[in-house]
C-alpha cells in the first residue's frame, strides 16, 4: 500500500518508476478525503496546487533533472507562510491570511522537489500540548479518536500516524514536536537552535522555536532534515554552519555510546507502565552495544516554570504585531485606534493565546521584570549548566518524552498548570537550545510511548543514528492503527 | 501576591487585548494558578548566575549598508484591512 510507504521507499520506487507523483499525490488526497473529516488534522488542502506539483516533478523526474525526493508528499503545519496559500497559525486571528511570501522551510521543500498536500492544524500560536486550543476544532487521535494527538504539532501529528501524508513538518518550541510524535508513534525531530530558519515561521517564542520533521523512521527524519536544515540570510539567529548529509552515519555502531539516564526523569509523576516500557527500551539500546550511565540534571523541576515565564514574555511581544491594522482579522466598526487594538486583539485570539500574553505580559511590565522575567533568564542558564556537566559523562541523554500516553479530551484544558507539567520532559531541551528526538518505543494500554533522545550541540547526526539502530531492531514505527491500514 | 481584577484591567490595558468581565474573572483564577507556578523561581538561588538569552554564543550576523530588497507593498498590501494611496487606514488617532 503506497501509504505505508516511508519517504526511503517512495523516493526508490519513484526512480524506478513504479508509480508517478502524480498517481501517489493523488492517492494521498483521496485518503484525506476518505479520513480527515475524523481527525480534522487539515486547515487547508491544496489538491489543485499539489496535483500541479506533482505534474512538474513528474517532468523533471521523465528528463532526468529531479531532486531525490522530487514528486513526494508532504504535510505543512499552518504555521509556516506559504505564499498565496492560507496560512492561519490555528487562529481566528490569521483566519483571513494569504501569506505574500513563502517561509524557508516551505522553500526549502520546493527546491527539493516535494509536494504540499495541505497545512495541517495545530494549537492556536502554537501555544498547547493537545490541539484543543484551535480556532478550527481539536484534532483526534488515530489510536483512539477519544485521545488527543498532542500539540502543537497536533494536525502534523495524527496526519502521518494515519498515513494521510507520509511525512511532516512541525515546530517545537517546548515539545511541540516530540509529544505529538510520542503520543501517535512517530518520530519527531527538534534540531538544534539555529539549525533551522524561523523566517516565514510565525514567532511564538523566538529564542525557542526550531521547525524538524516529523516522519515514521528515523532515516526519513534524516531525509527531511536534509532539506530543511542550513543557514538563512534572512534570519539572523540562523547558524552558519555546514549541514551534514544524515543519513550517511545512520548505520554507525552504538557500541561504547553513553546514554545518560536523568535520575530526575524516573519519579513522582511519571506513568508505571510507561516507565515499564522506557525501561525495556533502554535494554535493547544496551543489547546494541550501548552503556547506560546515572546523569543528574537537578534543574529540571524548574525548567517548567523558567519557561512559562521566558515562552509567554516572548510571545507578549511578538504576538503584538496582530493589531488589525495592516493583515489579518480586524473588529468591525473601531470607534478610535484603542477599540481597534484591543477588539481585534480581544475577539481574534483564542483564550489559551490571551491567557499567555497576560502572563508575559505581566512578567516584563515595570517592578516585575527582575522578580520574573531576568530571574528565569538565570534559571535557564543553570538548566543548560546541568546539561553541559551531563555531556561530560554521555553521548546522549535518554527517557520517557511524556510522563502519560494521550490523554481523553477535556482532560487536563480546565487548568491550565496541569497542561504545562506534563511538559516537564521536553521543556528543558528548548531552554538549553539543544537537539532531541521521540522514537516509538512501545505502548501502553494500547496507546504509544515514545522515548525520548537529547544530543550535545549539533548532534542531530548521532541522534538519528541512535534511533536509526534502534528501529533497525525493533518494529514499533512500523505500527499504524488498523483501521487507517 | 494574588492578582486582583485591578491587575488585570492594568496588564490588560498594556496587551491592548480587549478582555469581558466574565473572562477578566475566569482568567484571574488561572493567572493566579500560573503564578503559583512560576513563583517556584523565586526561591532559587541565582546570585552571581548571568541571565541566558540565547542558547548560543553568538553574536549579530552583520552585512554591508546596501540595499538588497526591493519594495513590494503592493503585494503586502493586498491583504490589509483598509489602504490608500500606499497607506494603511486605522481610525482617528486623536479628536
Amino acid at each position: 500500500m503506497l501509504h505505508t510507504y516511508t519517504l526511503a521507499a517512495l523516493r526508490d520506487g519513484l526512480a524506478r518508476g513504479d508509480f508517478s507523483s502524480r498517481e501517489l499525490t493523488q492517492h494521498f488526497l483521496n485518503r484525506i478525503q476518505q479520513y480527515d473529516s475524523e481527525l480534522n488534522s487539515f486547515i487547508t488542502v491544496c489538491a489543485d496546487n499539489a496535483l500541479a506539483q506533482a505534474q512538474i516533478a513528474d517532468l523533471a523526474r521523465a528528463n532526468g533533472s529531479a531532486h531525490a525526493l522530487a514528486g513526494i508528499p508532504l504535510a505543512q503545519k499552518d504555521i509556516f507562510c506559504t505564499q498565496g496559500v492560507k496560512t492561519s497559525c490555528g487562529s481566528k486571528m490569521l483566519d483571513n491570511f494569504i501569506s505574500p511570501y513563502n517561509a524557508h522551510v516551505i522553500s526549502q521543500c520546493e527546491s527539493a522537489g516535494l509536494v504540499m498536500l495541505g497545512k495541517t492544524n495545530m494549537d492556536e500560536f502554537a501555544m498547547g500540548s493537545s490541539n484543543e486550543s484551535s480556532f478550527y476544532g481539536a484534532v483526534k487521535n488515530p489510536w483512539d479518536l477519544t485521545k488527543v494527538p498532542g500539540g502543537s504539532s497536533g494536525g502534523s501529528a495524527a496526519a502521518v500516524a494515519a498515513r494521510l501524508a507520509p511525512a511532516a513538518t512541525g515546530t517545537d518550541t517546548g515539545g511541540s514536536i516530540r509529544q505529538p510524535a510520542a503520543l501517535c508513534n512517530l518520530t519527531g525531530l527538534k534540531p538544534t537552535y539555529g539549525r533551522v530558519s524561523r523566517w516565514g515561521m510565525i514567532a511564538y517564542a523566538s529564542s525557542l522555536d526550531q521547525a524538524g520533521p516529523m516522519t515514521q523512521t528515523a532515516e526519513d527524519a534524516a531525509l527531511l532534515l536534509n532539506v530543511m536544515a542550513g543557514h538563512d540570510a534572512k534570519d539572523s539567529t540562523s547558524i552558519d554552519k555546514d549541514v551534514p548529509d544524515y543519513t550517511v552515519t545512520l548505520n554507525n555502531d552504538l557500541k561504547g555510546l553513553r546514554i545518560g539516564i536523568p535520575k530526575q526523569y524516573f519519579g513522582e509523576g511519571l506513568d508505571a507502565d510507561v516507565a515499564t516500557v522506557i525501561q525495556q527500551s533502554l535494554k535493547e539500546l544496551e543489547k546494541l552495544g550501548a552503556i547506560l550511565v546515572e546523569v543528574d540534571l537537578p534543574n529540571t523541576g524548574l525548567s517548567v516554570p523558567a519557561y512559562y515565564v521566558i515562552a509567554p514574555a516572548e510571545a507578549s511581544s511578538n504576538l503584538s504585531r496582530f493589531d488589525g491594522a495592516r493583515f489579518g482579522y480586524r473588529c468591525d466598526n473601531p470607534k478610535d485606534l484603542t477599540d481597534l487594538y484591543k477588539r481585534s486583539r480581544g475577539e481574534g485570539f483564542g483564550s489559551e493565546v490571551k491567557r499567555r500574553i497576560m502572563i508575559g505580559t505581566y512578567a516584563l511590565s515595570a517592578g516585575y521584570y527582575d522578580a520574573y522575567y531576568l530571574q528565569a533568564q538565570k534559571v535557564r542558564r543553570l538548566v543548560q549548566q546541568d546539561f553541559v556537566k551531563a555531556f561530560e559523562q554521555c553521548d546522549v541523554i535518554a527517557g520517557p518524552t511524556s510522563p502519560s500516553v494521550a490523554f481523553g479530551f477535556g482532560e487536563k484544558n480546565t487548568d491550565p498548570v496541569a497542561m504545562y507539567l506534563s511538559d516537564i520532559y521536553t521543556i528543558a531541551t528548548n531552554l538549553a537550545g539543544l537537539p532531541a528526538m521521540s522514537i516509538p518505543a512501545g505502548f501502553s494500554k494500547n496507546l504509544p510511548v515514545g522515548l525520548q533522545l537529547v544530543g550535545n550541540y549539533w548532534q542531530e547526526a548521532q541522534l538519528l543514528n541512535v534511533a536509526h539502530r534502534y528501529q533497525q531492531v525493533t518494529a514499533w514505527h512500523s505500527q499504524l492503527p488498523f483501521q487507517f491500514a | 501576591m494574588a492578582l486582583t481584577l485591578d491587575d488585570m484591567n492594568k496588564i490588560a490595558h498594556l496587551a491592548r487585548v480587549g478582555l469581558s468581565d466574565d473572562e477578566k474573572n475566569r482568567y484571574t483564577e488561572s493567572l493566579n494558578n500560573i503564578l503559583g507556578l512560576i513563583n517556584e523561581l523565586q526561591a532559587v538561588n541565582t546570585s552571581g548566575i548571568e541571565p541566558l538569552a540565547h542558547a548560543l554564543e553568538v553574536t549579530q550576523p552583520l552585512r554591508a549598508d546596501v540595499v538588497t530588497e526591493h519594495n513590494q507593498r503592493d503585494a503586502y498590501q493586498a491583504i490589509a484591512p483598509a489602504v490608500q494611496d500606499g497607506l494603511y487606514l486605522v481610525p482617528k488617532v486623536m479628536e
